[in-house]
């Protein structure tokens, strides 16, 4: 075990970062992500299957036998669409899985199916429309994928499509698409490469997170976790306020440092558990920041409520336009959320579940 | 009206003063603890932080009963605050704008604060993020409470003779029944297990795992419920007054026909009033237990409630008593399910 683990984004890193961001894994076909989880570990393949539902469960033992077992869940789907009619003429009609945005969608390349094939979500050119038909919101029922090969069977009902967007790396920011989550990916990959000895580090690569929670309620059962933690991306909505007045609901801020989960519509951060996320960030010099109490959820929804209850809470990656073609996220924030975990982890051991802690 | 329990009475203005939204339940928790561990033959807190006592040991003729009262209200919990000190928040569980404004909080810190509102427009309905709390700060330094810091509604428990008033009779009247029950029962056949549950007002979450745990063959929520009986208020066939109520159905969960049964059976051999109960919106611990595993008969034994979930929730103190009678019957004689 590196006791100061430092992690980096070297070439290797943003390698595999560019690999999973660009992958198609809408929920309920998360394969493609799914192999290159494997292949990674291959080092782990004796105590890594594929459950019933698709979640990767990877088990890595700590150095006593009675450790604190911990699940760390990082959700390998992403929102997207679903091609549900064959139009003729590379025309396919499509719904959207997970929270998109229909206003998002218009005029996006996207791409289709395990070969990733290309397309684009057209709309009528401006050249041809009347002021009304721009002043109104276009609904997906009204929408098209054209993947612009005429009668040709690339694609057919049920694939999966997502934006076409290539990570980049923007100076101190990457941009992408679906670093919700395989940000999460990313980091829990890191870190069973770099397990502290202490726990039983339980991971949970899991599916279907976007269309609620799904995967990590038969992964959490099936581990049947002392405790939970799931590691996702949520939204910064820092920009300034358009009057200069101060925004009392950002949610989170890019370069804030890992968003700490107090109070989700899924969970509420175990007392404990925030304490002693906080308190190492403290101690380790790592710049963090309060998700601020809101809607939304995790993993850490469903894991806390298995079996006979498992104190959970969430870590994010802050990231702005979350869900859309393109998102932004600091490297130092998506780094120090990594470290943060395993340094948090590393001074882990069963006092944390003691219940004088609860304040 | 009857004589008055007071003993009953002492522990519910113990346990409606004590402050305890979701999440924040480890005082009332050890105030419960403490008023009934002398009383059960076995107590522990699990992993959500639900209280359970078990009285009982389970005889050849008896059942393995759960019966869950939640400890839990509603509250608000701090987003964001200002420059100058304001704080802002969300709910925790259901809160209506409407009976924020001008409201008192209480933090679990001890720091107290009022709620004002931003300037709203002519017909403008106010929402919560419209909403802030006054600590008296006049700097975001020098405010007490920052982000996360949870607090509920602050009003005393009043005592109307007939009618009683607090800011969580949801669901400290029901946790009063509860211990009420636990204390009357001497013999019986049955194990008992009574769960002072966690989190229900954000999603019945402490009762999920809690009837997990305890793998109950039966179980019941205590709760409380609405009432149709306020002028002009929702149509429903429940009062003040006429008794506990033994639910049928609310939006959460159809409650076993067997359980509802063994309720009425109950009242009517011991002569008590009771009104059946359907509610068309709501949720109870009862919904949580009967999903439980491979599936429990549960039912919800309710106290008529009115004004629910604002800081002055109104019971009616001979419901109260004969709620506590009903349950004591039911989980005393050995339970034909």
């Amino acid at each position: 075990m590196a006791k100061n683990y430092s992690p980096k984004l070297g070439k290797k890193e943003l390698d595999l970062l560019t690999r999973l961001s660009n992958s198609l894994a809408v929920s309920g076909d998360e394969q493609e992500v799914r192999e290159i989880v494997y292949e990674e570990l291959q080092e782990f393949k004796d105590s890594m299957h594929t459950d019933a539902m698709g979640n990767v469960l990877v088990r890595r033992e700590g150095n006593q036998p009675d450790c604190l077992k911990v699940m760390v869940a990082a959700h390998m789907d992403e929102v997207g669409m679903m091609l549900i009619k064959d139009e003729g003429d590379g025309l396919f009609e499509f719904v959207v899985i997970g929270g998109v945005d229909p206003r998002q969608l218009v005029g996006k390349p996207v791409i289709v199916g395990r070969k990733h094939v290309p397309g684009v979500i057209g709309a009528k050119a401006i050249h041809l429309t009347t002021k009304e038909e721009r002043e109104q919101e276009l609904k997906v029922k009204s929408l098209r994928i054209d993947v612009g090969l005429g009668g040709s069977k690339l694609v057919e009902i049920g694939d999966r499509a997502t934006f076409a967007t290539n990570l980049a790396v923007l100076g101190p920011s990457l941009r992408g698409k679906a670093l919700d989550d395989r940000l999460g990916v990313f980091n829990l990959i890191q870190l069973l490469k770099n397990a502290p000895e202490n726990i039983d580090l339980l991971a949970a690569f899991t599916v279907q997170e976007e269309l609620g929670l799904r995967g990590a309620k038969t992964a959490a059962y099936y581990f049947n976790p002392d405790i939970g933690i799931a590691m996702d991306s949520t939204p910064a909505n820092d920009m300034p306020h358009f009057d200069g007045e101060e925004n009392p609901a950002h949610n989170t801020k890019l370069d804030g440092g890992p968003a700490i989960y107090l109070m989700d519509g899924a969970t509420i951060g175990d007392r404990r558990l925030v304490k002693w996320l906080t308190e190492t960030a403290d101690a380790e010099k790592i710049p963090w920041q309060y998700r601020q109490p809101g809607r939304g959820g995790t993993d850490a929804g469903a894991i806390h409520k298995t079996r006979s209850g498992v104190p959970s809470v969430s870590v994010s990656v802050p990231q702005r336009y979350l869900h859309s073609a393109a998102g932004i996220v600091r490297i130092d924030d998506e780094l120090n959320t990594l470290k943060l975990l395993h340094a948090a982890l590393s001074r882990l051991d069963k006092s944390i579940l003691n219940l004088q802690e609860i304040k | 009206m009857a004589k008055t329990n007071n003993d009953l009475l002492n522990i519910l203005e113990m346990l409606v003063e004590t402050p305890g939204p979701s999440g924040s339940e480890h005082l009332i928790r050890s105030k419960i603890e403490e008023e009934i561990r002398d009383h059960v033959d076995e107590i522990y807190t699990d992993a959500l932080g639900n209280l359970i006592a078990r009285k009982g040991k389970k005889a050849e003729n008896g059942k393995r009963v759960m019966v869950s009262a939640h400890v839990d209200e509603i509250g608000l919990m701090v987003t964001h605050v200002d420059e100058n000190g304001f704080a802002r928040f969300i709910s925790i569980g259901g809160v209506s704008p409407f009976t924020c404004i001008g409201g008192r909080v209480l933090f679990m810190n001890g720091t107290q604060g009022v709620i004002g509102n931003e300037r709203l427009e002519a017909n403008e309905q106010p929402s919560l993020a419209k909403l802030f709390i006054d600590t008296g700060a006049t700097s975001r330094e020098d405010c007490k409470v920052g982000v996360g810091d949870v607090c509920g509604f602050e009003r005393p428990f009043m005592n109307l003779g007939k009618r009683l008033v607090a800011k969580s009779m949801d669901d400290r009247a029901a946790v009063a029944v509860s211990i009420g029950a636990l204390k009357a029962i001497r013999e019986t056949s049955n194990e008992i297990y009574f769960v002072f549950s966690v989190q229900e007002e954000v999603g019945l979450r402490g009762a999920i795992t809690a009837a997990y745990g305890v793998d109950p063959e039966v179980g019941i929520a205590v709760d409380v419920t609405r009432t149709g009986d306020t002028p002009k208020g929702v149509k429903m066939e429940v009062s003040l007054g006429k008794g506990p109520a033994i639910k049928v159905r609310d939006s959460s969960f159809i409650a076993d026909p067997r359980v509802i049964n063994w309720m009425v059976e109950e009242a009517k051999s011991q002569g008590l009033p009771y009104q059946m109960e359907v509610l068309e919106a709501g949720g109870t611990d009862g919904a949580a237990i009967q999903r439980t595993r491979a599936g429990v008969p549960a039912g919800c034994l309710s106290i008529p409630c009115r004004y629910i979930h604002s800081p002055s929730e109104m019971i009616d103190v001979d419901d109260l008593q004969n709620c506590v009678k009903l349950l004591t019957g039911m989980l005393e004689k050995p339970i034909e399910i």
